[in-house]
């Protein structure tokens, strides 16, 4: 059986791999996915934690509470994210983070 | 409240009423003057009391800041000659004022002297008197500069103001010293202390001398004096030869009176004599090349004003303040009278130009001619009875002082009778002269007043009231004293008389004194230029690359660097503000889990 350092272990590899495509890709929707990762990440972590840490033989739910918060909110973020996604690129013609620099001080 | 609070604030009052209050209204005047009146009235139901009332106005520690008005023969003396010549240049002015387009600022600013003038005859301590000192020289800027669109005038102003305030300086430490030596500032509790060497007395003496040397225009701060003559005629009676002028000896003689007249004995007193005498010697030598009818009075004021001085100096203060009493009416009559005559001959004030006046404007001429009388000292006149004792004061302790003394006394006669032969005998030399007239009752009622009193001021019965007169003061003695001054009066009257009856224009041309000793010559090229002007440049300097270029410029330059610097973060790229975030927060958990 599976112990909490190779949950967290994996944990640690999609959120890295999440943050290493948020800061790399350049294409916006990727971006996106990716942060999309980093939150999975945190949610696999939350569920383990819960699973490991028993509170009288039972597992510790408060985490896997959190996960659903989690997941809600993220679903929400995703409809907004998308929207803004697509109403940019009706203004600007462009999903290419390169090409929207018009926050430069 | 008694009536030397109300003495001292009456005209406080009305000042700040004509201001703020009754800015437009046509009643300014008649308040004014109505208020000098009202504070003869006073100054009389005053005489000879002798008391004290004071108020503490700040206490710092346990040192009391004291508003006090001091009764006794010297202040309310003093108050007679300030309010009594006040009244009549009021009355004076309503008439010779009546067309002038800022005649409210005018009487205002005579209303703010009169206070000015009352407190620092009144103050019973130093800090009172410095504090009215300043107010007068204040008022007298003001009143100077009342023509101000006319350059000379405004220029005038700015001399008068910064000539005094370079004798305040001196008079600024003078009372701090002597505030060191005796412990107070009241001149009731002052004594020296036996231990005091002379010499600080003496140095603590002279520095006080130098605020009188600036407010009685001694040489060498003299120059302000005869260009005040720019203000209006009235003002020139009021303030530059009756009161403020002598207020410089009054408090001489206060501080005499206050820590004794054994300090002044000395170096401190010889200094103050000789100070004196030589600005009544040179001031007289100017006079006698003047064209300028008030320019004449002036030096003649500082001449007298030094004859006052010297006697302070001499230790014989009574004399020196007997001499003021007499001076300040019959200098006011002389002052008063050239204003009406100046009116008279629409505003010309050359005496090459009048003549003939004393046919054309009789009561002017013959109260002209009474005043003359009295300040070049026919005997028995007032002038007379006060002149002989300062020579006599000089006699008897300083033979030199009293044979410049007594050439002052050839000088005066000469240079009034000079004023007196051109101005008012022989023909008129232009029209203006030509068509003058004898001015209204309101003008010449004042004169008659004044000298009325430049006849009689020096006898018994009315130097009772003088701020302080000697004891034999008003008798008559056939002796030394007196053949000298006669034949000095002789010489002088008669020199001029020949040298100038019937003449057109002056027969004398002596560049030295007409151009009065090159002194304003010196000041200017001299002081103005590398002094004042070299101190500009280091002020500059200072302000230009210290303040603005370090301190001003130095700060927003810094500001704007800094900002440059951390614009150059706001790069607008995503990516670029994400690594930023993860970097942030990988340092977080390294600071926080591993630290």
């Amino acid at each position: 059986m599976a112990t909490l350092n190779d949950y967290l272990l994996v944990s640690g590899l999609l959120f890295a791999l999440g943050l290493a495509g948020v800061v790399l890709r350049r294409n916006i929707i990727i971006v996106f996915m990716c942060l999309e990762l980093m939150l999975s990440a945190a949610n696999l972590s939350l569920v383990a934690f819960s699973r490991f840490n028993t509170v009288n033989g039972l597992p510790d739910y408060n985490g896997q509470m959190l996960v659903f918060f989690v997941i809600t909110v993220a679903a929400a973020e995703v409809a907004v994210g998308l929207a803004i996604i697509v109403a940019l690129y009706r203004t600007r013609q462009t999903i290419h983070t390169d090409e929207l620099t018009s926050l430069k001080g | 409240m008694n009536l030397a609070w109300i003495l001292l604030f009456l005209p406080l009052a009305v000042a700040a009423a004509c201001q703020l209050v009754l800015p437009k209204s046509p009643i300014v005047p008649l308040v004014s003057t109505a208020s000098a009146v009202a504070t003869l009235v006073i100054s009389f139901l005053l005489l000879g009391k002798i008391e004290t009332h004071s108020f503490n106005w700040a206490t710092i520690g346990d040192f009391n800041l004291q508003i006090g008005i001091q009764l006794d023969r010297l202040s309310t003396g003093m108050m007679i000659v300030v309010t009594g010549v006040g009244a009549l240049v009021h009355i004076f002015s309503l008439a010779y004022m009546k067309d002038d387009s800022a005649k409210n600022r005018y009487f205002t600013g005579l209303a703010l002297f009169m206070f000015s003038m009352t407190g620092i005859v009144l103050a019973n301590n130093f800090i009172m008197t410095f504090i009215f000192w300043e107010l007068v020289g204040l008022s007298s800027y003001l009143l100077i500069g009342h023509w101000y669109q006319k350059e000379s005038a405004a220029d005038a102003a700015k001399k008068a103001f910064l000539c005094n305030r370079v004798g305040d300086f001196g008079f600024m430490v003078g009372i701090l010293m002597l505030w060191g030596i005796t412990g107070t500032l009241s001149f009731s509790e002052m004594a020296v202390p036996a231990t005091i060497s002379s010499g600080v007395i003496g140095a603590a003496i002279l520095c006080i001398f130098c605020g009188a040397v600036g407010k009685s225009a001694q040489l060498p701060l003299h120059v302000w004096l005869p260009d005040a003559m720019e203000g209006p005629t009235p003002v020139s009676a009021l303030i530059h030869a009756a009161t403020m002028v002598a207020a410089g000896v009054y408090m001489l003689f206060r501080v005499q009176l206050s820590i004794g007249t054994e300090a002044f004995d000395g170096f401190a007193g010889t200094t103050i004599a000789y100070v004196g005498g030589f600005t009544a010697l040179i001031a007289a030598l100017m006079a006698t090349q003047q064209d300028d009818i008030k320019r004449v009075l002036a030096y003649s004021t500082l001449s007298q004003l030094g004859y006052m001085v010297m006697a302070v100096g001499l230790l014989a203060g009574e004399a020196g303040m007997f001499h003021l009493f007499t001076h300040a009416w019959f200098k006011a009559l002389l002052f008063l009278g050239s204003g009406a005559v100046i009116h008279a001959c629409h505003h010309e004030q050359n005496i090459w130009k009048m003549g003939g006046l004393l046919k054309k404007m009789p009561i002017t001429g013959i109260t002209f001619f009474l005043g003359f009388a009295a300040l070049i000292a026919v005997p028995f006149t007032s002038g007379f009875f006060s002149k002989e004792l300062i020579l006599e004061a000089a006699h008897e302790k300083q033979p030199l002082l009293f044979w410049i003394a007594a050439f002052v006394a050839v000088l005066t006669p000469f240079y009034m009778t000079r004023l007196f032969v051109v101005a008012f005998l022989g023909k008129a030399k232009s029209d203006n002269a030509d068509h003058a007239h004898e001015v209204s009752p309101l003008m010449f009622i004042p004169l008659v007043i004044l000298s009325i009193l430049a006849l009689i001021a020096g006898y018994g019965f009315v130097n009772a009231y003088a701020p302080a007169a000697p004891e034999h003061a008003g008798e008559f003695h056939l002796n030394f004293l007196f053949w000298v001054s006669a034949i000095a009066l002789i010489i002088g009257a008669g020199a001029a008389f020949l040298l100038y009856a019937g003449k057109d224009k002056d027969p004398l041309s002596i560049p030295l004194f007409k151009n009065r000793f090159y002194i304003d010559g010196i000041y200017d090229h001299f002081l103005v230029r590398y002094f004042q002007d070299a101190f500009a440049a280091i002020i500059h300097f200072f302000d230009e690359f210290l303040i603005n270029g370090l301190l001003v410029g130095g700060l927003s330059r810094g500001a704007a660097s800094t900002g440059n610097l951390f614009r150059k973060l706001q790069s607008g790229q995503l990516q670029a503000y994400s690594f930023a975030f993860g970097l942030g927060v990988i340092l977080v958990i390294y600071f926080t889990v591993f630290l």
